[in-house]
C-alpha cells in the first residue's frame, strides 16, 4: 500500500508558551521551538506500521517554508521512505482550502492507495483531511484511532466519539484519513537518526511543478482569513472569591454556568 | 619413605597398567577442557573491543583484594566466610592435587619446594584444608537444599530452580576432599600395620580419621581403597575442571580474570564504542548493544564469571519495589542465551535481537544506574555500562517509552526536560535573599567560580530552594561567583544514561562551550548528578567540586560558623545519593558537615554508605513510569528512615529530595520526618552575627 | 436580502443535542432577519420525535427520513445535503465527532467557504462574517473573517454560545424524496461502548482534579459526587496516583496526563509545575485549597480558600440546586 502522510511543523504546545506580538499580527515567534504536529506525528507511525506489515512505501509531505524540512528528516528517520517538500511564496496566506487544493495537487502527481492526515494542528480547524479527501473525491473518515487493512480495497477503521466510544467503520481504498492522537505509540526519533537521513535529498515543489496558479491558492483565493491574535479580557491571578461557605459556592455555581461549565 | 601399598602408576586394573590410567585420565581431561574453553572463548573473541590491559600494579592490588582476599564476601556473613573456607582450602590443595596426578606416573615426585620441613607442614596443612572444605561443603549443602535462602530463589519468569547443581558441585569438592583424604590415610594405615615408619597425619583431620578407622583393615583391602581413591580423585578432578565451564561455577576458573579486568573508573559510562572516537561516531552503522557480540569481550566475560548469588538483586532498588528488573538475571539470562548460540558441541546458532527474546524493553529502562549491584557483586561484574548499552540500541530503534519521549524532546529542544524557555532558567534567582545576589556569567565580569545549577534546580520550584540556599552559602563565604543562566543545558547526566549519546554530547557540547567562554577557574553544583557528569562526562573544562566539599573547607578554615541545631530537630539522618556515595566515594565530607553543627546527633540508616538505598533516581528517571512496580522506592526508604527514629533526614542531591519528600508525605510520615537539603540545613544554622 | 441559513442537528433517541439550541442563536447573531431552517437526518419515530422539539426552536424543520440514516454517517449525509440545499447556503453544525467528518468536504462540495470551530461572532460586514476563533490548543484567540458571498460551512463550539429558550412553532417538512439516493463508500458498522471505569481525562472538557487536600482514600468520593453533578470526571495529582487511591490513567502533570479541559477545578492541589505542566489549552481554573499562599493560586482564575473536605460537598448541592 502507497501511503502519503501530510505533515506540518508546528510551534511545539509541550515547550512554548504562546505569547502574542505587539500588534497583535502574529504570534511571539522569539523563542518559539518547533516541532512536526504530535497527530500529524501519529499517522507517520500508524503509516510506517502498515507498510511493515503490508508493504508498500510511505511518503511524508509538508506544506510550508524551507524550515519544514526539519520535520520531514524527523518522520524519513522514524521510517518514512521519501519526503516531498511543497514550498511557494505564492502559497503565503492560503486558506483550509487552499492548503488541501495544494496537497490535492501532490497526491495526484503520485499513485497512492491511502492518504493520512493529523486530526487538528495549531490552527485546531481539523479541516485539511476532510477538504482534501472531497477534492479528491476519495471517502473520508476523520479522528481515526484504529486502522486494520481488510483484503486489498478495503479498510476497517475506527473514529473516536464522544464518551471514549469508538464507532467501527469500512471504508473503500483509495481514502483519506484524519488520524487521532492515541492511535499507536510512536517511535522516538533521536538525533542520531535524523543525521542519518540528513544527506537524503528531499525534492521541492514549488507551485508551477504542480500546477497551481494565484487564484487557487495563498492570499488572493483565500476566501477565511485570520485578522489578528488577542487575548480575551482576563485578570491577573486568582480572584478569591469571599463570603460565606454557602455564598462562595452559589459565586461559583454561577461563574461556572457562564463558562458552560456545567452540563 | 617405604611404600608399603603398591602405588597407582604400578598397579594394573583389569590388566591395564595403571600408569596408563593415570596417564589418559588427565590427558583427556586437559584436551577436554582445553577444548571447551576455547570454544566458550568464540563470543568473547566476536565482542566489540574494551582496554582494559593498562593499570597493572592497581590490577594486581584490586586482584589481592577482590580475588586472593575474597574482600567483598563477608558483606553476607555466613555465605561469605564458608566460601572464604572453601576457596583458601581450594588455593592449598591445588599444589596437592598437581602432585597427586603426577604421583599418578612417578610415585616419587614431591613437588619443588615441598620436601623436608616445608613438605610436612604443607602436609599438615592441607589435611586441615580438605577437612575444613569438607565441613564448608556439608555445611553449605545443608544451607542450600534445607534452609534455601530467599535470594538464590528463582522466579518462574526467570527460569528454573537450579538447586541441584549447587548440591552437586558442593558432592563433587566433598568427593574431592574424601578420595584425597582416604588415598592418603590407606597408606598411613598400611605403614601403621606393618610398623614402618608412619607419614605425619594431622591429628583431628579427615585423613587422621580415616587412618584410625582403616587402622585394622586387611592389607588388600587397603590396597584396594588407595588405588580406588587415587582413581576416583582424579577422575572427579577433571571431570569437575571439564564441568565447570558448562554454569556458575565457571568462576572457579574466569573470577581471577574478572578482577583483573575491572573497571578502574567509578561513575563513568563507556563510550560507545572504545575503538571509535566522538568524531567517527557517525560513521557507526549501529549503536549500543542489540545482539550479543556487541557487547565487549570484558562484559561476556561478566556473565560467565556471574556466580548466580543473588547479592545484586537482593540490593538492587528497582528489584525490591518489585519493578521487571533483576541484576542476577540479566548476567544469567544474558549467559545462557550464550550458551545457547554457542555452544560446546554443535554449531553456532544465527544471531537474535536481545531485546524482545532475552530482555525485555522495560526490564532495561527499571535501572536507576544507582550502582548498588556493582558494588555488592563479590567477582566485580559490571551491570550500568551494559544497562546504557542495552539503552543506545532501544533509542536508536525508537524503542523508548512514551514517558520518556516527551523529556527527551524537550531536551533536543529546550535543553531542559521540562520544556521551559531556555531564558527561564534563571528564574530562581529572583526570589533570593535580601543582600544575595547572583550575577550571569559573561554579563559583567567573569566570576572565579561558576554556579552550575542544572536543570531539577533551575526549574522545579521546591528544588529551587536548593540552588537558593545555594547562592546563599557562597554569598556567606564571600566568594566571587557566576551561574551560566540561559547558557545552561541540562547537564545530559541522565540523557547519557538513558541510551540517547548523540542528544547528550550536543548538551555537553554546548556547556563546554559555555563554561569555557566564563573564563571560571573552577565549577561548583548542588547537584551529584551534574558534579558526576562534569567531572566525569565532559572534558576540558575546570574540575567540579560538590558544594557539600566547599562547604567542608569553609567550615574548616573557619569561613563557615554554624550556629547550634534549632530545636525542632532532635535526631538526624544522612540518606547518601547514589552520585555522591558509591559513584564518587563522597561518604564522609556531608556527615562531617552535620558533625560540624553543634548539638546534632546523627543515627545511620541499616543501608547507609555503598549500600545506601536509591530514592527512585534523577533527571529522566522521574518521568520514567515502570509497567510494574509495587512501591515507590521513595516510600521503601521512608520505611527504612522511619526505622532510624530519626525527625530529620537530610540529603544533598535534589532528586533524593524529591522522591524522599513524596515517599514521606505518600506513606503518611509528614509531620513525623522533616527533609532537607543540605544546603538548607546549613543556611538555617549560618552564624551571620559572629561571622 | 435575508440569507437562508441551516443548522444541522444531531439528535438521539429521539432528542435533540444541546447544540440545537445554541445553533440558532448563532445564525441570529450572523443576521437577525435570517430565516433559519433545521435539518434533520434520522429514520422513524425517533426523527418525528426529534423534528417535534425542533420545531419548537427553528421557524422550519428539514427532514430527511431514511433507513440508511438510523446512524449518521457524514458519506452519505454530505452529498444528500448538497442535494437539498441551495449553492449559496450558510450551514451551521456543531464542531463535534460528527461535524469534523460533515463539514470540511460539504465546504468544498458546496463551493462554500469554510470556517471551523468558531467561539464568537463579531458580526457581518457585507457578505464578509468576522469571528473569534482559538489557535494553539487555545493559548490565543483570533479574529478571522469568512466570505459569505458564495456561501459557507460553519462548525461552532459547544457550550460557548447562549442557548435558545426555545418556544417557537415551526413546521416541519419533510424532504426525503428531494435527498436523492446515494452511495456511500464508507459502510458504518458498529459502536462499540468505552469499558466502564475507563476514562480519558485528557479529552474531558471538565475535570475535578484532587491532590494531596483530599487526605484519605474514602475523600474521594466527595470529589466523585462533585464530578457527577457537574458533568466532569475526576482527576488527579501524583501524590494521589502515588498513594494508589487513583488509578495512573487519572493523573495529570508531566509525569502523568496532559489534559485540555475548558474548566479545571483544582481542590487541594498546590499547583506545582509539574502538575500545571499537564494541564494545556487554557482552561478556566478554579483553585480550592486552604492555605491561600498554595502556587495554584497564581494560575488559577477564580480561588476559594477553603478546605475542599468542606467546600465540595456544599458545591455540590449547589450545583443540584441550580439543576
Amino acid at each position: 500500500m502507497n501511503i502519503l502522510v501530510c505533515v506540518k511543523r508546528v510551534p511545539d504546545p509541550a515547550e512554548n508558551e504562546i505569547e502574542i506580538n505587539k500588534d497583535g499580527s502574529d504570534i511571539d515567534r522569539e523563542d518559539l521551538v518547533y516541532s512536526v504536529n504530535e497527530w500529524d506525528n501519529y499517522a507517520v507511525e500508524e503509516a510506517i506500521q502498515i507498510r511493515d506489515q503490508h508493504g508498500g512505501s510511505v511518503t511524508v509531505v509538508s506544506v510550508g517554508d524551507e524550515d519544514s524540512e526539519e520535520i520531514l528528516r524527523r518522520e524519513m528517520a522514524m521510517g518514512a521512505d521519501q519526503g516531498i517538500l511543497v514550498s511557494d511564496d505564492a502559497f503565503q496566506g492560503s486558506d483550509g482550502l487552499g492548503l488541501a487544493t495544494i496537497l490535492k495537487s501532490v497526491a495526484e502527481s503520485g499513485n497512492y492507495d491511502l492518504i493520512l492526515a493529523g486530526a487538528q494542528s495549531d490552527e485546531g480547524a481539523a479541516q485539511t483531511g476532510g477538504m482534501l479527501a472531497a477534492l479528491l473525491d476519495y471517502p473520508y473518515a476523520s479522528l481515526v484511532n484504529e486502522i486494520q487493512v481488510q483484503g486489498g480495497d478495503k479498510l476497517q477503521v475506527g473514529r473516536e466519539i464522544e464518551g471514549g466510544n469508538q464507532e467501527v467503520n469500512e471504508i473503500e481504498l483509495p481514502c483519506v484519513l484524519s488520524i487521532q492522537s492515541g492511535i499507536n505509540e510512536p517511535r522516538y526519533v533521536g538525533i542520531r537518526g535524523i543525521r542519518k537521513v540528513s544527506g537524503v535529498e528531499i525534492p521541492e515543489k514549488g507551485a508551477s511543478d504542480l500546477g497551481l496558479s494565484e487564484d487557487q491558492v495563498g492570499e488572493q483565493a483565500a476566501r477565511v482569513k485570520r485578522v489578528d491574535y488577542f487575548h480575551p479580557e482576563m485578570g491577573e491571578g486568582a480572584e478569591i472569591l469571599e463570603g460565606s461557605t454557602e455564598e462562595v459556592a452559589e459565586k461559583l455555581v454561577e461563574l461556572l454556568k457562564s463558562k458552560g461549565g456545567l452540563k | 619413605m617405604e611404600h608399603l601399598l603398591i602405588p597407582p602408576a604400578e598397579i594394573s586394573v583389569l590388566g591395564i597398567p595403571g600408569i596408563f590410567l593415570s596417564l589418559l585420565i588427565p590427558v583427556v581431561g586437559i584436551c577436554a577442557f582445553l577444548y571447551i574453553i576455547a570454544r566458550r572463548l568464540i563470543p568473547l573473541a566476536k565482542g566489540t573491543s574494551d582496554p582494559r590491559f593498562d593499570r597493572f600494579p592497581t590490577r594486581i592490588k584490586k586482584v589481592l583484594l577482590y580475588w586472593l582476599a575474597q574482600y567483598k564476601q563477608p558483606r553476607y556473613r555466613l555465605a561469605g566466610v564458608l566460601h572464604i573456607l572453601i576457596f583458601a582450602g581450594f588455593i592449598i590443595l591445588s599444589i596437592r592435587s598437581i602432585s597427586l596426578v603426577i604421583m599418578g606416573v612417578n610415585p616419587e615426585f614431591v613437588f619443588p619446594g615441598l620436601d623436608g620441613t616445608s613438605g610436612v607442614v604443607y602436609s599438615v596443612l592441607k589435611d586441615y584444608a580438605a577437612t575444613v572444605v569438607l565441613l564448608a561443603c556439608i555445611a553449605a549443602g545443608i544451607r542450600r537444599g534445607v534452609f534455601k535462602p530467599e535470594r538464590y530463589k528463582v522466579p518462574a519468569k526467570y527460569g528454573t530452580e537450579h538447586t541441584w547443581e549447587a548440591i552437586f558441585v558442593l558432592g563433587l569438592i566433598g568427593g574431592l576432599m574424601v578420595f584425597e583424604s582416604l588415598f592418603e590415610a590407606t597408606a598411613v594405615a598400611a605403614q601403621a600395620q606393618q610398623g614402618a615408619a608412619v607419614e605425619m597425619v594431622a591429628p583431628l583431620s579427615l585423613a587422621w580419621f580415616f587412618s584410625i578407622v582403616l587402622g585394622a583393615a586387611p592389607i588388600a583391602a587397603l590396597q584396594s581403597m588407595h588405588s580406588a581413591a587415587y582413581f576416583l580423585h582424579d577422575l572427579i578432578f577433571f571431570f569437575f575442571l571439564c564441568f565447570l565451564p558448562f554454569g556458575k561455577h565457571f568462576h572457579v576458573i574466569s573470577s581471577i580474570f574478572n578482577v583483573v579486568f575491572l573497571k578502574l573508573d567509578r561513575g563513568r559510562v563507556k563510550p560507545v564504542r572504545w575503538d571509535v572516537s566522538d568524531e567517527e561516531l557517525d560513521n557507526l552503522e549501529s549503536f549500543g548493544v542489540r545482539h550479543l557480540e556487541d557487547f565487549t569481550w570484558k562484559h561476556m566475560l561478566d556473565f560467565y564469571t556471574c556466580v548466580d548469588c543473588g547479592r545484586c538483586s537482593d540490593n538492587c532498588p528497582a528489584a525490591t519495589v518489585g519493578r521487571p528488573l533483576s541484576p542476577r538475571f540479566i548476567s544469567i539470562k544474558a549467559r545462557d542465551h550464550c550458551f545457547d548460540r554457542f555452544p560446546v558441541f554443535g554449531e553456532i546458532k544465527e544471531r537474535e535481537p536481545l531485546v524482545g527474546n532475552v530482555f525485555e524493553e522495560d526490564e532495561i529502562w527499571s535501572c536507576t544506574t544507582c550502582g548498588a549491584c556493582e558494588e555488592e557483586c563479590p567477582v566485580m561484574n559490571e551491570y550500568i555500562d551494559k544497562m546504557v548499552d542495552l539503552r543506545r540500541a532501544m533509542v536508536e530503534e525508537g524503542k523508548v517509552p512514551q514517558s520518556l519521549q516527551k523529556p527527551l524532546g524537550a531536551l533536543e529542544k529546550r535543553g531542559n526536560p521540562y520544556g521551559k524557555m531556555e531564558k527561564k532558567r534563571q528564574e530562581w534567582t529572583q526570589e533570593l535573599p535580601e543582600g544575595v545576589q547572583v550575577q550571569v556569567a559573561g554579563s559583567k565580569e567573569n566570576p572565579e567560580t561558576l554556579f552550575f545549577v542544572d536543570s531539577a534546580s533551575s526549574f522545579d520550584e521546591r528544588l529551587q530552594e536548593i540552588a537558593r540556599a545555594s547562592a546563599t552559602i557562597l554569598h556567606y563565604c564571600g566568594e566571587d561567583f557566576g551561574i551560566l543562566g540561559k547558557a545552561e543545558r541540562d547537564s545530559g547526566h541522565e540523557v547519557r544514561r538513558f541510551g540517547e549519546e548523540m542528544l547528550f554530547q550536543t548538551l555537553r557540547d554546548t556547556n563546554t562551550q559555555a563554561i569555557q567562554n566564563s573564563g571560571a577557574k573552577r565549577l561548583l553544583t548542588s547537584d551529584p548528578h551534574a558534579f558526576n557528569a562534569l567531572n566525569k562526562d565532559y572534558a576540558d573544562i575546570p574540575p567540579a567540586q560538590h558544594i557539600s566539599q566547599f562547604i567542608l573547607d569553609k567550615i574548616r578554615s573557619g569561613a563557615i560558623k554554624l550556629k547550634p541545631l534549632q530545636e525542632d530537630v532532635s535526631l538526624v539522618t544522612y540518606h547518601d545519593p547514589c552520585y555522591m556515595g558509591r559513584h564518587n566515594l563522597l561518604y564522609d565530607t556531608p556527615r562531617q558537615i552535620l558533625d560540624s553543627i553543634p548539638g546534632l546527633t546523627r543515627v545511620e540508616m541499616e543501608r547507609s554508605r555503598d549500600r545506601s538505598f536509591c530514592c527512585g533516581g534523577g533527571g529522566l528517571m522521574l518521568f520514567y513510569e515502570p509497567p510494574e512496580e509495587e512501591q515507590r522506592m521513595g516510600q521503601k526508604r521512608a520505611q527504612m528512615i522511619a526505622e532510624t527514629g530519626a525527625d530529620l533526614v537530610v540529603s544533598c542531591c535534589p532528586f533524593c529530595l524529591t522522591n524522599l519528600e513524596d515517599g514521606i508525605k505518600t506513606s503518611g510520615k509528614e509531620g513525623q520526618i522533616q527533609i532537607m537539603d543540605l544546603t538548607e540545613l546549613v543556611v538555617r544554622h549560618l552564624d551571620w552575627e559572629n561571622k | 436580502m435575508s440569507r437562508q441559513v441551516f443548522a444541522y442537528i444531531k439528535h438521539s433517541a429521539g432528542e435533540v443535542e444541546d447544540s440545537a439550541y445554541e445553533l440558532i442563536k448563532v445564525a441570529e447573531q450572523i443576521d437577525p432577519q435570517a430565516e433559519v431552517t433545521a435539518l434533520l437526518f434520522g429514520t422513524g419515530d425517533e426523527l418525528d420525535k426529534a423534528c417535534q422539539q425542533a420545531a419548537s426552536i427553528y421557524p422550519q424543520v428539514w427532514k430527511v427520513d431514511k433507513q440508511e440514516h438510523s446512524y449518521p454517517n457524514a458519506e452519505l449525509i454530505r452529498p444528500q445535503m448538497m442535494n437539498l440545499l441551495p449553492a449559496d447556503a450558510v450551514v451551521l453544525a456543531s464542531f463535534d465527532t460528527f461535524g469534523m467528518d460533515l463539514t470540511p468536504g460539504l465546504s468544498v462540495k458546496m463551493g462554500s467557504s469554510h470556517l471551523a470551530d468558531i467561539v464568537g461572532v463579531e458580526g457581518m460586514e457585507g457578505d464578509t462574517l468576522k469571528a473569534v476563533r482559538q489557535e494553539h490548543g487555545g493559548q490565543v484567540h483570533t479574529h478571522v473573517t469568512c466570505d459569505m458571498s458564495s456561501g459557507a460551512i460553519l462548525s461552532v463550539r459547544g457550550g460557548v454560545f447562549p442557548a435558545s429558550e426555545g418556544g417557537q412553532s415551526g413546521q416541519v417538512v419533510d424532504k426525503t424524496a428531494e435527498a436523492g439516493d446515494v452511495q456511500a463508500r464508507r459502510k458504518f458498522l458498529e459502536v462499540r461502548e468505552a469499558e466502564i471505569g475507563e476514562v480519558d481525562i485528557t479529552k474531558e472538557d471538565i475535570l475535578i482534579s484532587i491532590g494531596r487536600g483530599i487526605e484519605e482514600e474514602e475523600n474521594i468520593e466527595i470529589a466523585q459526587e462533585l464530578a457527577e453533578a457537574a458533568g466532569g470526571v475526576v482527576s488527579c495529582s501524583r501524590p494521589v496516583v502515588d498513594a494508589k487511591w487513583m488509578d495512573k490513567s487519572r493523573q495529570v502533570g508531566t509525569s502523568g496526563k496532559t489534559v485540555k479541559p475548558k474548566i479545571y477545578l483544582a481542590m487541594g492541589i498546590s499547583g506545582s509545575f509539574q502538575h500545571m505542566g499537564g494541564v494545556k489549552g487554557n482552561p478556566f481554573i478554579v483553585a480550592v485549597n486552604k492555605n491561600s499562599k498554595a502556587p495554584i493560586f497564581q494560575v488559577a482564575h477564580v480561588g476559594v480558600v477553603e478546605d475542599l473536605l468542606e467546600f465540595a460537598p456544599t458545591l455540590t448541592e449547589k450545583i443540584q440546586e441550580m439543576k
